[in-house]
């Protein structure tokens, strides 16, 4: 098998590459900015004698001075350290890391992207009205709903969005309704979310096949529950086959339902949330949507309303005047929950799924759906097999699966973190773990559409290997990872020690040496 | 239309032969028949070379400041954006990178996040920073909770002379958790009035908001003052600002700052119609505050061999682990626009930030008073210094004024008659270092005409 080895730049004895402080030098300069036009030149002083003594910064920022070409070097140092979807397999559940079309970042950095301003009259940015405009029509198309906003700059901000229309119409309603009911699988954010609004949280349980447990929320439901916030496909990658159901009992009730669309990538051109019952429903363009995930942002979730929440949406809404031939901004919406961000959202995410949706087509839309669905079944049938895992729930998967490592666990000692890690030593991003809580050592896998079935066979490959090794060598597995810039990082030393910035850690060794 | 696609045909049906299944529709069995559709409506999927010709085309009709002189801020602001941080935050391995959930393969972003909250926090003055918010907006929603849960109290504090766009955001993050009670600004200076301030503040004041330099660009020279006001009640001191201010202005943290947030946009990170931004978020190193902090923190520590290296920390404040009583839900960050950040902090040095600073400050003072000069126009409005944004009153219609300008082909201010009706006729304009002599000249030809 391809041995892995990520490079690692190591500086010194127990250290990698430097900090930007470590490697700064007195006196030397970085980036040389403008000067200030020429006849501004003299107000220098001027300017910096007009700010009062003590408003007036007297010591420059400790900042390093580096020059450009160690800037360059080390950044790039930096990137050789960490992996990406443009190295590899990245099969992480409820994440849909998809390969990122390139076509997009070339386009979202042209000039009539990046030098265009927000508070700029419409006139002269009737482009980026347009592209708004458009996303947000084929949005609303694919998730079968009214109108979408694009404002929130996450997933999570789009559940705190859904969550603040669902506040305001039952404030509107003159209903006080306090509950959301939440299934015990759902992301995190979900009950974060509806707890920053104010909400209730109530945890519905799973039945034994991993779905809504029709009982509990029978029993549950009432008018004190303000919605039903709801993955589907669930984060065991199973479809709530029983959502007309669900739907109804909760829509008997004057009660809404959320998607949280995290898991949109199986549905596309298959079924529409809004048909499913769905009043409300978010999207993260940084998934499904192939925006690339930045190391962590930017993303964009925008949100999709059916007609009864429509008027709630955020401001401004993008509008066309079809007399005038001209799209604009519409802040004139009494009912709106106003603003969750500023000005528009996340611009160059919403353009570069734009781009996507183009290339891709209805045709592309449902295929992505079926390839994603199929990789995720293949894979589950093929890593069921294993010695040491299994499926606790079964099913027709979706866009992803869940392998439990308690076999393993019990036989070799050896836990989902553990095999997590070792997955690393072959050049490949481990799974989700621990996650959905109700599986325990939990392997969530999502592969998405854009593999090919011989990476898919290496990762079966992997996962066989990895397996014979727990039964034969387990230390090999407690001791990963080998293959990697750094070895197994000691996460409860950082959380004990809570050194947060350079100026932390030089004082902590100054303690130490005293 | 296979493009992001890989599997071949013949290797579709071998996948299902090996997993005992007909066809790929049958793997969709479990959802409703009466659900299903065959297609979204939608256009067809079209080449690369089709599709950058049809973007291209719709994004000709922006204009950017390339091509139009633009003297707009608020909230978001032209700098410039070097070519080194331009070119190394495009590098594959930052952009297509997940969360850093698993640290020994991740130590790149780790790293660079670690650097940029440890920069921020020297810019700042303050102890403790994390790897960013969506936006200053969302920033000072996060602070006025944190406030509220580290103090128990419930009123929020916040300047009249505050950005519309922010404040609204605001609202909608304390929603029925507080109420936020408004200080004037000064007619003269534009500061804020200390006196409105201590009239307004009680015992149930959980937070104190300041922005320095506020939205109308003044710099906000008694705010040291204010934090006092806002101590002597035991309330949370929060300072915004924007970190170029701080090349040549105290660092809140100097002034008595317990949180100070900001909007990082300038620091490399470009205008983008808007969007991604950079939300600053840093506290005092107080175990209270950190606990309550929202947003992920990353940390030093050692692998099993003893390297010193980073990893997310603190996590049990986060959403995945705490659930509904995390500090907040935010997943998903601004983590490359904080790399961008943190590139752009390392390359400038505290010499090149500071030299922006006055740039931006001798530039703004130039156009006030060639603006002011001009017959119907008073620049600025208020006597105290100013950053890089001004007020603008005119004797004319200022939405004529705004046309009149945009038809000689220059970007004026933004218009304030909305949102400070109080101002007259106003405006808000922005000049950094981005501006040129020409620039300036055709504003002021354009601007001279109108008087004329």
């Amino acid at each position: 098998m391809a041995e892995f080895r990520q490079a690692t730049w190591r500086y010194k004895d127990k250290v990698l590459e430097p900090t930007v402080f470590e490697l700064s030098k007195k006196g030397r300069e970085g980036h040389k900015p403008p000067e200030p036009i020429k006849k501004a030149r003299e107000l220098v002083e001027e300017v910096i004698a007009m700010i009062p003594e003590r408003m007036r910064r007297k010591k420059p920022p400790n900042l390093p001075e580096l020059s450009e070409v160690e800037v360059v070097r080390h950044y790039t140092r930096l990137a050789q350290m960490n992996y990406c979807v443009d190295l590899g397999f990245y099969p992480l559940g409820s994440c849909t890391m998809k390969y990122n079309p390139k076509i997009c970042e070339e386009i979202a950095s042209v000039p009539e992207v990046a030098y265009v301003h927000p508070n700029q009259d419409e006139e002269t940015v009737q482009g980026a009205l347009e592209i708004l405009y458009e996303t947000e029509r084929m949005l609303a198309e694919i998730l079968g709903m009214s109108r979408v906003t694009l404002q929130p700059a996450a997933g999570a901000q789009g559940e705190l969005t859904g969550m603040a229309m669902a506040r305001r119409y039952f404030e509107d309603l003159e209903e006080d309704r306090r509950d959301v009911l939440i299934p015990d699988s759902a992301h995190g954010t979900n009950p974060a979310s509806a707890r920053m609004c104010g909400f209730n949280v109530v945890t519905i349980p799973s039945n034994e096949e991993g779905l809504v447990d029709l009982d509990a929320l029978e029993a549950i439901i009432g008018e004190q529950v303000a919605c039903l916030m709801l993955t589907n496909p669930n984060t065991l990658g199973l479809f709530e086959r029983d959502i007309l159901k669900i739907s109804r009992i909760v829509h008997e009730y004057g009660a809404l339902l959320y998607l949280d669309g995290a898991n949109m990538n199986a549905l596309l051109g298959v079924v529409k949330p809004g048909d499913m019952g769905f009043d409300i429903a978010h999207v993260n363009l940084h998934k499904t949507f192939s925006t690339p995930h930045g190391g962590g942002g930017p993303g964009a979730g925008p949100v999709g309303v059916n007609e009864r929440l429509v008027e709630y949406l955020p401001v401004p809404t993008v509008e066309y005047d079809e007399e005038k031939q001209k799209y604009y901004l519409n802040y004139n919406k009494p009912k709106t929950i106003g603003k969750v961000r500023s000005f528009y959202g996340n611009f160059t995410v919403i353009l570069k799924a734009y781009i996507y949706l183009k290339m891709i087509g209805r045709e592309g839309l449902r295929r992505v759906a079926e390839v994603a669905v199929l990789n995720a079944n293949y894979l589950a049938k093929r890593i069921e097999k294993i010695k040491g895992f299994s499926l606790p729930y079964k099913g027709l998967y979706k866009h992803e699966f869940v392998v439990s490592a308690t076999q393993l666990k019990k036989d070799a000692g050896v836990t989902a973190l553990d095999i997590a890690k070792r997955i690393l030593d072959y050049g490949i991003h481990p799974p989700t773990i621990y996650f959905p809580l109700i599986v325990p050592e939990a392997l969530m896998i999502e592969p998405t559409e854009t593999e090919n079935l011989d990476t898919l066979r290496r990762f079966v490959e992997v996962m066989e290997k990895i397996s014979e090794e727990a039964y034969t060598k387990p230390d090999v597995l407690k001791r990963a990872p080998h293959n990697t810039s750094v070895r197994r990082v000691d996460e409860a030393k950082a959380a004990k020690e809570q050194i947060l910035t350079w100026k932390m850690y030089l004082e902590g060794k100054a303690a130490m040496e005293h | 239309m296979s493009k992001f696609m890989p599997l071949t045909q013949g290797e579709i049906e071998e996948m299902l032969r090996e997993i005992s299944i007909e066809t790929i529709e049958e793997l969709f069995d479990d959802i409703p028949p009466e659900l299903k559709i065959s297609m979204v409506e939608a256009p067809r999927g079209r080449t690369e070379y089709e599709v950058k010709r049809h973007v291209m085309k719709i994004l000709s009709k922006n204009k950017p400041y390339s091509t139009m002189p633009l003297f707009l801020g608020g909230g978001v602001w032209p700098h410039y954006v070097p070519s080194v941080v331009k070119y190394l935050s495009a590098l594959p391995e930052f952009v297509t990178g997940y969360t850093p959930y698993q640290p020994e393969i991740s130590q790149g972003i780790l790293q660079a996040l670690f650097e940029y909250q440890s920069m921020i926090c020297e810019l700042t003055g303050m102890d403790v920073a994390n790897a960013s918010m969506y936006d200053w907006a969302s920033s000072l929603g996060e602070a006025a909770l944190m406030a509220l849960r580290v103090t128990g109290k419930k009123e929020i504090v916040i300047p009249q002379a505050i950005s519309p766009e922010r404040e609204a955001v605001l609202k909608t993050y304390i929603h029925g958790k507080a109420t936020i009670r408004k200080v004037a600004y000064d007619v003269e200076t534009g500061m804020i009035d200390l006196e409105g301030l201590q009239n307004v503040i009680s015992k149930e004041t959980a937070g104190v908001y300041i922005e320095n330099p506020n939205y109308f660009g003044v710099i906000e020279c008694e705010a040291e003052e204010a934090g006092k006001i806002a101590h002597e009640v035991d309330a949370i001191f929060i300072v915004g600002v924007d970190p170029i201010s701080l090349g040549v202005l105290t660092p809140p943290g100097d002034y008595g700052a317990d949180i100070v947030i900001g909007e990082g946009q300038p620091l490399g990170v470009g205008l983008n119609f808007g969007g991604p931004l950079l939300g600053i978020f840093t506290c005092r190193n107080d175990k209270k505050m950190i606990r309550n902090m929202p947003g992920r923190i990353i940390g030093i520590t050692e692998d099993y061999e003893g390297n010193r290296c980073y990893t997310i920390t603190l996590q049990t404040r986060e959403q995945h682990i705490r659930r509904e009583k995390a500090t907040s839900n935010i997943c998903s960050n601004e983590t490359l626009c904080a790399v961008q950040a943190a590139i752009y902090m390392a390359y400038m040095g505290p010499k090149g930030i500071e030299q922006v600073a006055k740039v931006c400050m001798a530039n703004a003072r130039y156009l006030m008073k060639k603006i002011d000069a001009i017959n119907g126009f008073k620049a600025p409005i208020f006597s105290a210094p100013h950053f890089k944004e001004f007020t603008v009153r005119t004797d004319f219609p200022s939405t004529e004024v705004h046309k009149t300008l945009i038809n000689s082909g220059v970007h004026g201010g933004k218009m304030l008659k909305d949102e400070f009706p109080e101002l007259g006729e106003a405006f808000l304009f922005c000049v950094t270092e981005v501006h040129t002599e020409e620039d300036v000249e055709a504003l002021i030809k354009a601007l001279s005409s109108i008087s004329s």
